[in-house]
């Protein structure tokens, strides 16, 4: 993969973990909407081939040494990105579920709105789907906890179709939550007094596999998650230059 | 209480060998032995010393000065685990950062020949 220099100096991340019944048809689809903008699959140690097929299908494979979670596999794309000068980065999980026809509308929000994040939000046009009660209740509970903290709004905290600009690949890069990352990012960004700006998107069903998520691990979620964001909110700043320093 | 304190003393002499074996035969860094052994010593002082533990005790409002020791044998153990949790914690994020550094080397050799 060459340095950033396409018209859009855009590239697409797409973390996979075991995603090879879904993976080739996600970078297509993606192609097929973005022809001009490198992808880059981010395979977290996969043990079923995920990174062959996605090489077959054309993308550039990012192969980790072993399995690192969500977070670890999102930031090792966006230190990539960024020491190779993209100007943004738009994740889009390789399950399927992001339905690709949004990029444009997350760039471009990104490109003229100036915000250093932007979300695709299932529920800012009220067409969201919970897939649990549990899960709805987590997702209305760190609405109401993230509204103080960000200082305005989130209809979908949780989303993981997410855009990042330069800015903020450069404060990932140091530093980004390894579980569960999207809510506790948010809370990073805030604390640059960064910007972030939500899209109205559809989320697609699966297209292999089902989702791991049940009633109890999404109750340890709220946990772990409400933990990371006071965390956040309170981390001390030596510790952050001492990560940075590591980089 | 001269049984428990016996006992006591047993498990810290047993403790400092482990240790010393430990880092003898290289399954433990001598940086990371200093705090079980000062566990040890300290556990051993006090065990040893039933004047010093009466006086702990009756400084920390106990009337049994055997409690004393389970509490500050608590309250040792507890700073050992914490040291060893900030030192986890810091080597996995090393460990982190290490094998993105390693796939990203990696991806950019592979470019580079490609």
């Amino acid at each position: 993969m060459k340095p950033a220099g396409g018209p859009h100096q855009l590239l697409i991340l797409i973390p996979a973990f075991n995603e090879i019944g879904a993976i080739a048809g996600v970078i297509h689809e993606v192609r097929g909407v973005m022809p001009e903008a490198p992808i880059l699959v981010v395979d977290d140690a996969s043990t079923d081939g995920t990174d062959q097929s996605a090489r077959l299908a054309g993308a550039y494979v990012l192969r980790l040494p072993y399995h690192l979670g969500l977070g670890g596999v999102v930031q090792a794309g966006y230190k990539l990105a960024y020491e190779l000068g993209y100007e943004y980065v738009i994740r889009v999980d390789g399950d399927g579920q992001h339905d690709p026809r949004y990029i444009p509308a997350l760039l471009a929000t990104l490109r003229e709105t100036g915000c250093h994040m932007v979300i695709g939000s299932r529920f800012q046009d009220g067409n969201g789907d919970y897939t649990n009660s549990v899960r709805a209740l987590g997702i209305w509970f760190f609405r109401l906890v993230l509204r103080p903290i960000l200082g305005k709004p989130v209809h979908d905290p949780t989303s993981g179709y997410v855009g990042v600009n330069r800015q903020a690949l450069q404060v990932f890069t140091g530093s980004f939550p390894l579980e569960y990352p999207e809510i506790e990012a948010l809370v990073v960004l805030q604390r640059k007094r960064f910007q972030f700006q939500e899209v109205p998107v559809r989320m697609l069903p699966r297209k292999t596999g089902r989702s791991t998520i049940t009633a109890v691990k999404s109750l340890y979620y709220i946990f772990h998650v409400l933990l990371g964001v006071f965390i956040n909110v309170l981390k001390f700043e030596g510790r952050r230059s001492k990560d940075s320093a590591r980089k | 209480m001269e049984r428990l304190l016996n006992v006591t003393t047993a498990l810290s002499i047993l403790l400092v060998a482990m240790v010393l074996f430990s880092v003898r035969r290289s399954h433990i860094r001598v940086e990371y032995s200093v705090s079980w052994l000062a566990a040890a010593v300290i556990l051993l002082v006090l065990s040893r010393s039933s004047s010093a533990l009466t006086w702990i005790a009756h400084q920390l409002g106990l009337a049994d000065p055997p409690l004393a020791l389970m509490l500050l044998v608590f309250c040792v153990f507890v700073i050992v685990l914490y040291r060893l949790s900030v030192v986890i914690s810091d080597l996995k994020d090393a460990n982190i950062a290490m094998a993105q550094r390693l796939a990203i080397v990696e991806f950019q050799l592979q470019n580079r020949n490609a």
